[in-house]
């Protein structure tokens, strides 16, 4: 088994539109509750992961220079990770399709853990 | 653990009237963002921690402590309710202030101040009607709008005047109001509508119709829980609402297929609803005003408990429908009076009670006024003009569920007229 970690992305007008009534709210919830908790029920969720905020700063360049968030270069935002366990990346990619947030326009990006035991 | 159902909705009424209580309904759409970032915020703790033991209180402590955020943020440069400037500009008061506003008692209080501030008389009923779905039911515009059968742009347009008229009020409808009992009417009258909406609205989805059902019955129940509001007109529309939402299992199908009165199976009619309706309604009567939603729970409940079409007091019903042409008169009214003397007195007098409707070039567009002709027509045996009313009573039809139905009627007549014989009475 490897480890691979999926990185959601969204833009804040699709994450607008996907939390734009209560009830499109909740049910989108309850779709991300379903497929998490069914990954974790057939053995593939290593870490549940960690919301990231949406503000936040930058600082770049040898004048480490800080700028605010919200990123302007970057349309979509991470906007939090998981951890996944799977035999490889085709597994991992093939998991990740259950992921709501490609219902309301974002995506997911798998990328494998870099293993260290050469 | 399981969210109930509609649980983001229903909290959505409650957090916006708690907030707005705080910022001043000046800043209504602050206290929808607070309550939009409070889902969000939800939806990606919950979906790493799981969801909480009590998600209401989980998002309500989240919205206060961003009420608290952006009052001491802003306070010198913003003015949030008029009513508590004084107690938000200290620290020492402010979070007491936070914490009251969302007390139990508080929140019914203000969704009532906000429900009555909705149903300003200066705004069309229309208006009023998508206020309340949207600020004290949660819905949105867009939901809002495939319920009516509008497009979203024109709800959005609808629920943005209404906001700019309560906006520039500057204060919630103060319940101690001297016209408090005119607006205690309009609320009545916007929470009937929307009721109505459900019951025979256009929405082909029946869980649409039945959701609009529940809430305009929650909301009047939240009347009926302060003493201010629980009033025996207020009873009365509780009753009339419960009696008929008891029917609602048989007057629409899973298919969103109408069925009328006369044709339901009352099996299928919730026994519960029933029970509680009749208890509203003999609560009630404890006043001395009697209004139309007194008359009409009354007709509902000569319905409710009767077994089957012939059991019922059609006799009742005719002189209920007598005393609501007294209070409120109106063509429709008189529809249903003539359709019940056609039952109690044969098809003919009916016919007649129909013909003799004062001002019935007014339910010319009414799908249901050839149609009871028509049905009256056929009982007394004469096809031909029944196929030709039920026909017309299609063309009428408001919903894809009313033209089924009445194309459904069409076509049985005209059946029987080929074989010549008549088709089961409806």
């Amino acid at each position: 088994m490897s480890q691979f970690v999926y990185l959601y992305r969204m833009t804040d007008a699709a994450r607008q539109e996907a939390m734009g009534t209560p009830e499109r709210a909740q049910q989108n919830m309850q779709r991300w509750m379903a497929w998490m908790t069914d990954l974790d029920k057939k053995g593939h969720l290593k870490d549940r992961g960690q919301p990231l905020e949406r503000s936040g700063k930058v600082v770049r360049g040898q004048q480490k220079t800080v700028t605010d968030g919200p990123f302007t270069e970057a349309k979509d935002l991470v906007g939090g990770f998981t951890l996944i366990e799977a035999r490889d990346i085709d597994q991992a990619v093939d998991l990740s399709r259950g992921c709501p947030i490609l219902e309301g326009g974002g995506s997911v990006e798998v990328r494998p853990i870099m293993k260290m035991d050469m | 653990m399981e969210l109930s159902e509609h649980l983001f909705r229903r909290e959505s009424g409650r957090l916006v009237a708690a907030l707005t209580r705080i910022f001043g309904v000046h800043n209504l759409a602050l206290a929808e963002d607070v309550v939009q970032d409070a889902f969000c915020r939800a939806l990606e703790v919950w979906k790493v921690r799981g969801i909480p033991d009590n998600p209401s209180a989980w998002l309500m402590t989240v919205a206060k402590r961003r009420a608290l955020d952006i009052v001491r943020r802003e306070r010198t440069a913003h003015t949030f309710a008029p009513e508590l400037s004084r107690v938000l500009e200290s620290e020492w008061t402010l979070a007491p202030a936070v914490e009251e506003a969302f007390a139990g008692s508080t929140i019914r209080d203000e969704q009532l101040r906000m429900m009555f501030s909705c149903c300003d008389p200066r705004l069309p009923e229309e208006v009023q009607v998508a206020l309340v779905l949207n600020i004290l039911c949660g819905f949105g515009a867009s939901e809002i709008a495939s319920a009516f059968l509008t497009s979203r742009a024109a709800m959005e347009k609808r629920i943005s005047r209404g906001k700019k008229s309560l906006a520039s009020s500057r204060r919630l409808f103060d319940l101690a109001d001297a016209e408090f009992a005119p607006r205690l009417s309009a609320v009545a009258r916007a929470l009937y509508l929307l009721f109505n909406e459900g019951y025979h609205g256009a929405s082909p989805e029946a869980a649409v119709r039945i959701e609009l059902c529940q809430e305009a019955i929650r909301l009047t129940m939240l009347l009926l829980d302060s003493p201010q509001t629980a009033t025996p007109e207020t009873q009365a529309l509780a009753a009339l609402m419960h009696l008929h939402a008891a029917k609602l299992p048989a007057r629409i199908d899973s298919a969103g297929e109408l069925n009328p009165l006369l044709e339901q199976d009352r099996t299928r009619w919730d026994a519960r609803l029933i029970a509680d309706g009749l208890a509203l309604l003999d609560r009630s009567a404890e006043g001395s005003v009697v209004s139309a939603y007194h008359v009409e729970a009354a007709i509902a409940a000569v319905h409710a408990t009767a077994h089957s079409v012939e059991e019922t007091n059609w006799d009742a019903i005719v002189n209920l429908y007598d005393r609501l042409m007294g209070i409120a008169p109106s063509p429709i009214v008189a529809l249903n009076r003539a359709i019940a003397i056609g039952q109690r007195d044969g098809p003919e007098k009916g016919l007649e009670s129909i013909h003799a409707i004062a001002d019935r070039d007014r339910l010319r567009r009414y799908p249901f006024y050839p149609a009871a002709i028509a049905e009256l027509e056929l009982r007394q045996g004469n096809l031909a003009a029944a196929e030709q009313y039920f026909s017309a009573a299609a063309t009428l039809a408001r919903s894809g569920a009313e033209r089924r139905f009445l194309e459904r009627r069409v076509r049985e007549v005209s059946e029987a007229h080929r074989h010549h014989v008549a088709p089961t009475m409806h």
